[in-house]
């Protein structure tokens, strides 16, 4: 009897019973279609995750100050010290220009920002007109600051939207005067939407203007020059190596640290950030498949509890079938296959409906959707494993009957 | 001349509850070639044990048996199947056709664990034996459309599909009516008549009438051999 028609005979046998068939298989049905979907709806986030924080700017590596490390080991809390300066940003515009297209500091301060009647506690960036470029960043009305008013501290500011939704809800805010504490400052343009960022900030709320201004003006800092941190572009992310070897050997030359000296710097770029959000990600998708899969699982116990029902209800057949030749091999064979073939009918309809599933969801909640093929096909796989590992049993407790047994079963 | 069934001090012993209870307690004999036999006797007197074993669905405790000069007690349920497969029809008192199956594909069915012939030889030799039982106009009838006369033929011709040498029969009127009974007799006796070897177990005696030799079981031994092969 070969594999065909042992196929035959338990695609009839599934037929035959088209309900119970069908009831069976939707365990395997849910618990593939839950797999699909949970697979499909996080690979979707992790990809988003990755396109949000690529937005956060063009080819973008950041350089955070560290603490100096005293020689016996003494450390000040984070961010203490600023080790960084904007003359060390400068430099590094200069003497890496082949391989960085825009710098600027970033300074923040949390501040009060008032208009008329309205105020709004906000986020300060003191930054330099290049920041516009590294956070890929348009100005939607108005103009930037320049290299001028850069220079020479000037009040002047650019607001995010939801900074300029709240103080101007019906004014044009370009050409007004808000206050900043109790600066006045002249809003030279608003940002374009930058929508919410990797992290689930809001990056609308913010207020750009010179970090010489902030520095100087608002902090009315002693280290004018000190920041905590610069924020550069690559022409290339191909020269990302390169470029932070340059970077850490330009910074060590300027802060004067000894070759046993640590960094009093670090360097980071976006596909650290990147990856780790990723992880993240993953794990979340690992864990809700898991719980998927225990469904398959108990899908699979549908299929056992079915298939050991179908013995019984068929032991005359079994009887019979032993009785006119049938071999113990060719009755394991022939319900195997029948639960194999249940349960991967059930896969495949699984399949189809957790891609449909996973669109319908996506479309409905706006969430990134996307269904990986290597995932479906393993899903698949797996349904027929699940049909050949719950049908195991079932199919050898009907190869062991007794013919006779059979035949006299009433 | 070598016996087509030849059976040495056949024991079975089931060991139910505390006595062993001997259902065949050492039985010999031997079936020529083309002999249409009756066993007798009453029920509980091993008559069943006797065909099942004959029929190598079940194994003797002890004793030899040689189908067609070959030892056949001890063997694996793989081989077992294998010879019940070429050299064994069947046929019960309760049809036993597939449900919700066709006529034919119910005939087919020996040959799709033997897989002597292709598909369409399959069907053709199905068919025929449909004819030679007169059931050849309903062979895509299932065994719900057909009448218990009409699904005895079907088993008859099943039992036929891989040309044993040997058929068994299992009370095979017991579930009939008198008019198709002796229908299924009369085509048993041409069967005979062709030359198949055929071995019945009944209890009724106008049904044994139609064999040419009645072996009569009781409490597990051979009490009666009118045949002509006799006692071994």
């Amino acid at each position: 009897m070969n594999v065909f028609m042992i196929f035959r005979v338990a695609v009839r046998a599934i037929w035959r019973n088209k309900t119970r068939s069908a009831l069976t298989m939707l365990g395997i049905i849910f618990g593939i279609a839950a797999v699909i979907v949970v697979l499909a709806i996080g690979k979707g986030a992790s990809l988003n995750m990755v396109a949000e924080i690529s937005k956060m700017g063009n080819n973008m590596v950041m350089i955070f100050s560290e603490q100096r490390h005293a020689a016996a080991g003494v450390r000040g809390a984070a961010g203490e010290g600023q080790s960084l300066t904007a003359s060390d940003g400068n430099a590094i515009r200069h003497e890496l220009a082949h391989l960085v297209q825009a710098v600027s500091p970033e300074v923040r301060t949390q501040m009060q920002v008032v208009y008329a009647e309205k105020n709004w506690n906000t986020t300060i960036y003191g930054c330099s007109t290049e920041f516009s470029t590294i956070r890929n960043w348009e100005v939607a009305e108005g103009s930037f600051f320049d290299e001028m008013e850069q220079r020479q501290c000037a009040r002047v500011c650019l607001i995010g939207r939801t900074v300029a939704n709240n103080l101007f809800p019906n004014d044009d805010p370009v050409g007004r005067t808000l206050r900043i504490g109790n600066m006045p400052f002249k809003v030279k343009g608003v940002m374009g939407v930058k929508g919410v960022g990797g992290f689930g900030q809001d990056q609308d709320d913010a207020v750009l203007a010179p970090y010489t201004t902030v520095k100087r003006v608002l902090q009315a800092s002693a280290f004018p020059d000190n920041v905590r941190q610069l924020k550069l572009s690559l022409y290339s992310m191909d020269q990302l190596e390169e470029a932070k070897r340059e970077i850490a050997l330009l910074l060590r030359q300027r802060h004067r640290l000894a070759d046993d000296v640590y960094d009093d710097f670090r360097i980071i770029d976006m596909a650290e950030i990147t990856s780790t959000m990723s992880a993240v990600s993953s794990t979340m998708t690992v864990l809700l498949a898991a719980v998927a899969a225990i469904s398959l699982l108990v899908g699979g116990i549908g299929i056992m509890n079915i298939m050991l029902v179908s013995v019984t209800e068929r032991i005359r057949e079994i009887g019979l079938r032993m009785a006119i030749g049938a071999t113990p091999a060719n009755i394991l064979g022939q319900f195997i296959l029948e639960a194999v073939v249940l349960s991967t009918l059930g896969g495949a309809i699984g399949v189809a409906l957790g891609v449909a599933g996973a669109q319908a969801i996506g479309g409905l909640q706006g969430w990134p959707i996307m269904v990986e093929p290597s995932s479906a096909a393993g899903a698949f796989l797996f349904s027929s494993f699940v049909g050949m590992f719950f049908g195991f049993y079932p199919a050898w407790r009907a190869s062991r009957l007794n013919p006779i047994d059979c035949l006299r079963y009433e | 001349m070598e016996h087509l069934i030849e059976i040495r001090d056949l024991r079975k012993i089931y060991a139910l509850g505390e006595e062993p209870v001997a259902a065949l307690d050492g039985v010999s004999l031997t079936i020529e070639n083309g002999e249409f036999v009756a066993i007798m006797g009453a029920s509980g007197s091993g008559k069943s044990t006797m065909l099942n074993i004959l029929g190598c669905l079940d194994t003797p405790t002890s004793g030899s048996y040689l189908l067609d000069g070959i030892e056949v007690a001890r063997r694996s349920r793989t081989e077992l199947a294998g010879i019940r497969n070429r050299k064994l029809g069947f046929v019960f008192q309760n049809f036993n056709l597939l449900a919700r199956t066709s006529a034919i594909e119910n005939v087919e069915l020996p040959d799709f664990y033997l897989g002597r012939l292709g598909r369409a030889a399959r069907r053709a030799r199905a068919l025929e034996l449909l004819k030679r039982v007169g059931l050849g106009g309903r062979s895509t009838h299932t065994p719900a459309q057909l009448s218990g006369g009409q699904q005895q033929r079907v088993a008859i011709a099943r039992a036929l599909m891989n040309e044993p040498p040997v058929l068994f029969a299992d009370e095979p009127t017991g579930n009939l009516d008198t008019k198709s009974s002796i229908e299924i007799m009369n085509l048993f006796t041409e069967l005979s008549n062709e030359g198949i070897t055929i071995i019945m177990v009944t209890h009724e005696d106008d049904i044994a009438a139609y064999a040419k030799r009645h072996l009569v079981m009781r409490d597990g031994h051979l009490v009666k051999d009118d045949g002509v092969g006799g006692g071994a």
